[in-house]
């Protein structure tokens, strides 16, 4: 940690400050919620999206920083939210937030920030802060907002510090709903909205909340599905009791080993029992440890609305190699060395080689890392959901 | 999947002169898709017939033909080098069209020439406007209520259903040439009725009004496995109404939300594929409702486009290279991103910056044209500029407009004015439409009061209002003294100069005697500095650099610094002290490095021809082993390019940004010097600043640049080395006048320094023409003097290029022009070697040209224009400099003369290049392309004042086929028979004979007005006379309009006589009758009928002139 003696000096007008777990201290002006909190900064490059992205239950104990300069542009609606729980703590902007023009705008980003109890600090070298991250890792960090200037740099430092970081963190727990729930939304159309879901249709998908972005049940209920949401701890004898056609597993937020703890067990037990599965993203590495491969903590993760994704293997017919432009958000990923025999790679990152997908010889369960759901992000990859809701029944 | 094999040679078509619409964006990517095509291998055969290109260097394709690009010499070229495909998407509407009518012709399927990129009929869905409604009909994308008619009966019908106002497209033009927005019937009966003239097909598309709707436009890239991507979205600043390319833009879009921005980037790739274009970079365009997002349709481009070269430069994404390689079967995960060296191109660049395009117009030179602007484009060239916001973003493009703004500067005619005339003048969509908006804030309207009227986005107006109020406050309190205040406005993308200018206000100096004290030193300055902050630009700069405000240097990297970029493509930006200093990316290195400093944006007089001249000496400068860094801020260019230099700086050229690059480049490695001899006026113009910044200028020194164009100095530089000039003198009074004029001897050419009436000029032969001018046309006074110059009638112009290494002269080329003295020298025609100029007469302009270079201590390359009369060569101007001909010159004698001067100037001996060939086998001609019409109003005649916004080459055997050629390439078919129009000014009359009698032989029948036709009758020629239009009807013009002539001879000599003939110009433009404005040209026009019919003409690449 770094000497407090060495702390830059508090500029007049800095409302905000972002304080790293080794002591660099990063002056700002404060906006959205004052306090402070805790999490680990990451970058996202997307150049749309920040509200989808700030309600995205995988950022939990997370801090977003943008790389486009203007983040809140387009205000702030009451459609572009991927769920009511937790979502990221804060985010780090280089521009301070502007009044928003966008016919779906109905309240400022900023005001949005306060109600719903998140972080911003503007006026950030967000690029430099980005390369940061690429060349030394996503820093733990304490984000903080007060309208007065006063901060306790000391004791900020020390939260940060010892904060444990998100290496065998089980966040689904703290971000999974509680209750089961029958999924009630249909996807979204320009001028119309979301539409509804029909209760009856076929089949009937239990999906497993870790965290889950509502975008990807929307998804399902599209591609023909019913879809009874159920809490991240549930177990095999109650899924199975809901006589599902098919089992989604969902995104979320932390280590993949941690929430495998008591997630990747139902997972097997689902496996053993043939019941076709879909996983994304956390849901996609569970699937992986279920199947025996292993995690690894990446250096940077992948966060974004360009990454590149190539199909590979079997299977693909006219489409192999097939390049998918994709969302991404992840910090783990399964590491494609360890796939056992009966797994094989589906998809690729062309950006690093990293695994982005695996299907399970001889079962109907595959899984990617990336978000087919988009929401922000391109549209390329709901062909997935078609294939899993397709196969069912 | 691998790159074809079954193919082997490729032809690729470029997109000809610049005309607007179609600038040197095409330059860029076809010396891109060139580039690529030739590292896998294939051979590259090029037609284009645009000699100021890089790609038609002769060191790019294997065989490079500088023909003309029409279909009928294309098929030649295809005949004799039997091409296995041909690439249309690359040379813009041109190559599109000319690929299309090869198809039609049955050329390709003869030849077994496939087309690659864009299959004919994609290009017909794409162009064709009925078959694309119906083709996004087909995939749920809705267009405007619209309709297609070829006679103006059917527009009517279309009418009823559209409504007013409405939108007319002619299909197939460029620029949307002839188009136009129609608010009552009898506009939009005139609209149709140019529009249907103006289109090849005789057809337009008519559509309801989306008038003040959002237009965004979207680059997409897709290769044959179906794999697309985004490359960029681009934002329109002017809302729908404004042409494209006349509309200021950003990048990416700025107001849509992910939601409605996937829906754009869903509907973009399923557009492509409906279409079919199976390879490639293609544009699409849309237009949303700003109240309820509706989107809809307007049109694609199935090719690579000004759109497409603009988001290359925003994004550092390579479309036309990309494009090259997909189009010969590599797919986009094969290929690799240039930009980081690390991931493939197969994936959206995602930056972390805002671009603004501004466009640059060129109204004042064509007078009696309205500056509104439309969908038919009007601007010459544009500025791009990068900021980290869009403050910054916009107040740099705006001062790298190099239009005199140095960012929101005041609008004078909208001060103080009240809102309904402020209200009016926001309403006109003309080219300064941004700074009225900046002066109606500044007089207290607000955002939606503006929006209401302009239909921008509320976004932008509030950011444009930001930066006034900080304008304001600044006008209050002067410079803030404290460093974070500086670097905030500074961030705001706020120039010194512009700071200067405002803090000055602070203390109440601002014009007058105030100002004047400010500007001075002494007690009173130092008071006044004290109070504002600064009172000029260098004085921020100093309170800037002592306070560490200084900019940083950010990377262009596709990927928004997620990895690591392997090519430094550079950008300024004020950062806040977030890790303790800014940081700053430059990263330079300790080589031996060299700037040059590009163009700036395109204008009329500046344009491809210095950006060819910079990136030579890019090239010739890294092949000697500097390091070649690059400041230009022009998105059209090659020299942007992200490989033509070692390092790019994408940055306004002002003395401010270019100090500052050369701050941080200094820091590291040795600074040889600086190139601002090849740019045109815009580097020259930083000389001084870079000088007093103690900054080495390679080459000719500054100052003897200064000499070459300072009237006086000049003056006694050429009575020392005992050359002629014309004559000329000054003179503040009438009698003054008639003495000046005495003393030089009639004919003389006055020019008033103010004009009246748009009257700017006259040759007069005598006192009585002398006194009624000045009776009638100009104000002379102590203030207001007139020019008198000895007027040379019928000389002969010349241009020499030279290079000169201060030991050494070397003649580049002497051309001989083709029109008169007294038509600017860019506008004239010329050819090389001169085609009818004495052996003696050449080798005294080269011995001139060698005294001129030693006296001038030339270093590099040096242009000179002689007059030569009655065997007398007078000197008219010098410019130790790049020239505008130097790559004519350069095509003409197949040497790289823009490369060997840079390596002079970097300090080689001419001794190390071979000598110039200079008896050359053939004949290179010149001619300049015109924009008059896209000027309608303005008078299609040459002048002193240049109007041509590009050029193109013939090359032949003989100067007849060559000028035939060069005709051809301009667009100007010269008939081979029909009825030719003559009415010349008396001093032509003799010259013009042979040229009817030549005509008369061929088989034309001749007409001309009264007194042209006496004289030829009286030398036994068989003329009919016709009436001039003030003789009454039915006269010349309606002769015109009824396309009963084929061809004009027309020369005028006087203010009156030139307005008479103002309406047969514009009825043969409109009615595209060829025709000549000088005695001289209409010879050789005469000449080159008589001698050779088109279809005789034969195809020869460079390769094959330079070898013979």
């Amino acid at each position: 940690m770094a000497d407090p003696a060495s702390f830059r000096a508090q500029p007049s007008g800095a409302t905000g400050v972002l304080v790293l777990a080794d002591g660099t201290v990063v002056w700002g002006r404060g906006f959205g919620a004052t306090g402070s909190a805790v999490g680990e900064v990451c970058f996202n490059t997307a150049m749309t999206g920040y509200q989808e992205v700030m309600t995205d239950p995988s950022y939990a104990a997370q801090i977003v920083t943008f790389t486009f300069p203007h983040i809140g542009n387009v205000g702030a609606n009451g459609e572009d939210i991927e769920s009511k729980v937790e979502g990221a703590v804060g985010c780090v902007v280089r521009e301070d937030v502007t009044e928003p023009s966008n016919f779906r705008s109905i309240e400022r980003f900023t005001e949005w920030m306060v109600r719903n109890g998140k972080i911003g600090l503007s006026g950030i070298d967000t690029r430099a802060l980005t390369r940061r991250i690429r060349q030394s890792g996503a820093p733990n960090a304490v984000i903080a907002h007060a309208p007065d200037g006063k901060f306790d740099i000391p004791a900020l430092v020390k939260r940060a510090a010892e904060w444990p970081g998100l290496e065998g963190m089980d966040l689904a727990i703290r971000v999974t709903r509680e209750g089961g729930e029958q999924w009630a939304g249909g996807s979204w159309s320009l001028g119309k909205g979301y539409g509804r879901a029909a209760f009856d249709a076929k089949p009937h998908v239990v999906a497993i909340d870790y965290g889950a972005k509502d975008n990807i049940f929307r998804n399902l209920v599209k591609a023909g599905a019913r879809v009874t949401v159920v809490p991240a701890k549930t177990g095999f004898d109650e899924i199975m009791a809901l006589a599902p056609d098919g089992v989604f597993l969902s995104n979320g937020p932390g280590d993949p080993a941690a929430t495998g703890e008591y997630a990747v067990p139902v997972i097997k037990a689902l496996l053993d029992a043939d019941v076709p599965l879909f996983g994304i993203c956390l849901g996609h590495q569970m699937l992986g440890l279920a199947a025996g491969a292993k995690t690894i903590k990446m250096h940077q993760g992948h966060r974004g609305a360009n990454h590149p994704v190539q199909r590979v293997g079997e299977g693909w017919g006219e489409t192999t190699g097939l390049v998918e432009i994709t969302s991404m958000n992840h910090g783990f990923a399964v590491d494609a060395a360890t796939l056992p025999e009966n797994v094989e790679q589906t998809h690729v990152s062309l950006f690093d080689g990293t695994n982005c997908g695996i299907s399970i010889r001889g079962k109907r369960a595959f899984a990617v890392q990336y978000h087919p759901e988009a929401s922000p992000g391109p549209q390329d990859s709901f062909y997935l959901f078609e294939k899993f809701v397709g196969g069912l029944g | 999947m691998p790159k074809r094999t079954d193919i082997s040679s490729i032809l690729v078509i470029g997109a000809g002169p610049i005309i607007i619409g179609q600038a040197c964006e095409f330059d860029y990517s076809g010396t891109q898709a060139i580039k690529a095509l030739k590292e896998e291998g294939y051979r590259v055969i090029l037609v284009n017939s645009n000699p100021a290109t890089i790609m038609t260097d002769p060191e790019f394709a294997d065989a490079t033909y500088i023909e003309p690009i029409t279909p009928e010499i294309v098929a030649k070229i295809i005949a004799k080098e039997r091409p296995d495909a041909l690439l249309p998407t690359m040379g813009g509407q041109t190559a599109l069209n000319c690929a299309l009518k090869l198809d039609e012709m049955g050329v390709l399927a003869e030849y077994g020439v496939e087309m690659i990129g864009a299959k004919a009929d994609a290009i017909d869905k794409a162009e064709n406007r009925q078959r694309f409604r119906e083709a996004m009909d087909a995939i749920g994308l809705e267009s405007a209520r619209s309709g297609v008619a070829n006679t103006l009966e059917q527009a009517r019908a279309v009418l009823e259903r559209t409504g007013l106002p409405s939108i007319i497209r002619p299909s197939f033009t460029l620029g949307g040439t002839g188009g136009g927005i129609a608010y009552n019937k009898a506009e939009f009966d005139q609209i149709v009725r140019e529009g249907l003239d103006a289109s090849p097909t005789t057809e337009v598309l008519i559509e309801e009004s989306l008038l003040g709707w959002k237009e965004f436009e979207m680059e997409v890239v897709r290769d044959r496995k179906d794999n697309a991507i985004i490359i960029c979205s681009i934002e329109n600043v002017d809302p729908m109404g404004v042409h494209t390319g006349d509309s200021i833009t950003v990048a990416p879009a700025l107001t849509l939300t992910d939601k409605e921005y996937q829906i754009m980037r869903s509907a973009s790739i399923a557009v492509l594929r409906e279409i079919g274009v199976e390879t490639g970079g293609s544009n699409v365009q849309f237009a949303v409702n700003p109240k309820d997002g509706r989107l809809i349709v307007i049109e694609m481009n199935p090719r690579v486009s000004r759109s497409s070269a603009l988001a290359s430069k925003a994004t550092g994404f390579p479309i036309a290279r990309v494009a090259a390689k997909l189009a010969v079967g590599y797919t986009l995960d094969e290929l690799t991103n240039e930009i980081t060296g690390a991931t493939p191109a197969s994936f959206e660049p995602t930056i972390d910056y805002v671009v603004t395009k501004i466009p640059r117009f060129a109204f004042e030179k064509f007078k009696g044209a309205a500056n509104d602007l439309s969908t038919a484009m009007k601007s010459v060239g544009e500025v791009m500029a990068i900021g980290r916001n869009f403050q910054e973003s916009v107040q740099k493009a705006l001062r790298g407009l190099e239009t005199g703004l140095d960012g929101f500067n005041r609008f004078p005619e909208l001060e103080g004015a009240g809102r309904e005339v402020i209200t009016a003048a926001l309403s006109r969509r003309t080219p300064d439409r941004l700074l009225k908006v900046g002066q109606a804030f500044r007089e207290g309207m607000t955002v939606e009061e503006v929006a209401a009227v302009t239909h921008y986005d509320p976004w932008f107006l509030r950011q444009i209002e930001g930066i006034i109020a900080a304008e304001k406050d600044l006008q209050a309190n002067g410079l803030p003294r404290d460093a974070a205040g500086l670097r905030r406005l500074k961030a705001m993308g706020f120039s010194d100069k512009r700071l200067a200018t405002l803090a000055v206000r602070s203390v109440g100096v601002a014009g007058g005697l105030g100002e004047t004290q400010a500007k001075r030193s002494g007690l009173l300055h130092d008071a006044l500095v004290a109070m504002a902050g600064a009172t000029s630009a260098e004085e921020v700069r100093a309170l800037r650099h002592k306070l560490g405000v200084l900019p940083v240097f950010k990377r262009i990297d596709s990927c928004a610094a997620e990895f690591e970029a392997i090519t430094p493509y550079m950008y300024s930006t004020y950062e806040a002290p977030s890790f303790g200093a800014p940081e700053c990316e430059a990263d330079p290195s300790d080589r031996k490095k060299i700037v040059i400093l590009g163009g700036g944006p395109n204008r009329i007089g500046q344009g491809i021809e210095f950006d060819y001249c910079c990136v030579h000496a890019c090239f010739a400068l890294a092949e000697q082993g500097f390091e070649t860094i690059m400041v230009n801020c022009n998105p059209e260019t090659v020299s942007t390019d992200y490989d033509t230099s070692d390092r790019l700086y994408f940055e306004p050229l002002t003395d401010e940004d270019v100090l500052e690059i050369l701050r941080v480049e200094q820091s590291k490695g040795e600074l040889l010097g600086v190139i601002v001899q090849f740019g045109g006026q815009t580097p020259l113009k930083l000389a001084q600043a870079l000088e007093d910044a103690g900054i080495p200028i390679l080459g000719t020194s500054p100052d003897a640049i200064d000499l070459a164009e300072d009237r006086e100095r000049f003056a006694k530089l050429v009575s020392k080395l005992k050359l002629k000039q014309p004559e000329n003198g000054i003179a503040r009074s009438r009698d003054e006048a008639a003495a000046v004029a005495a003393r030089i001897g009639y004919p003389v050419l006055l020019r008033p320094s103010y004009v009246l009436g748009g009257r700017a000029m006259e040759i007069v032969d005598s006192e009585a023409q002398l006194d009624s001018y000045i009776a009638t046309a100009v104000n002379v006074s102590g203030d207001s003097p007139v020019l008198i110059d000895q007027y040379l009638r019928d000389a002969i112009e010349c241009d020499v290029d030279a290079l000169c290494d201060g030991t050494e002269v070397r003649i580049a080329g002497v051309m001989q022009h083709i029109e008169e003295a007294g038509v600017h020298s860019g506008d004239s025609a010329c050819t090389l070697p001169p085609y009818s100029l004495p052996p003696e007469i050449i080798a005294e302009m080269e011995r001139q040209a060698e005294a001129l270079a030693f006296a001038l201590r030339v270093k590099g390359l040096m242009n000179i224009q002689f007059a030569v009369k009655d065997g007398t060569v007078y000197l008219i101007e010098v410019n130790p400099r790049a020239s505008r001909t130097v790559p004519f010159v350069a095509k003409a004698i197949g040497q790289p003369v823009a490369k060997i001067a840079a390596r002079v100037m970097a300090g080689e001996p001419l001794s190390n290049f071979e000598p110039f060939k200079r008896d050359l086998p053939y004949m290179a001609v010149k001619e300049a392309v015109f924009p008059f019409a896209r000027f309608p109003g303005s008078d299609p005649v040459l002048s002193p004042e240049m109007k041509s916004t590009g050029e193109v080459m013939g090359i032949d055997a003989t100067f007849e086929a060559a000028f035939l050629k060069s005709q051809i390439g301009a667009g100007s078919h010269l008939p081979q028979g029909g009825t030719v129009f003559v009415s010349v000014k008396n001093t032509d009359k003799a010259v013009i004979v042979p040229a009817v009698k030549r005509l008369l032989d061929h088989g034309f029948r001749v007409i001309a007005t009264g007194g042209t036709q006496s004289y030829l009758a009286e030398q036994g020629l068989a003329v009919e006379r016709v009436n001039k239009v003030a003789e009454g009807q039915p006269h010349i013009v309606d002769k015109i309009i009824d396309g009963d002539i084929a061809l004009i001879f027309n020369t005028t000599e006087g203010w009156q006589s030139l307005m008479d003939s103002k309406s047969i110009r514009q009825a043969a433009l409109a009615g595209k009758v060829p025709y000549y404005t000088t005695a001289a040209a209409s010879v050789a026009a005469a000449a080159a009928i008589s001698a050779i019919r088109p279809d005789q003409l034969e195809v020869r690449s460079l390769q094959d002139y330079y070898g013979s």
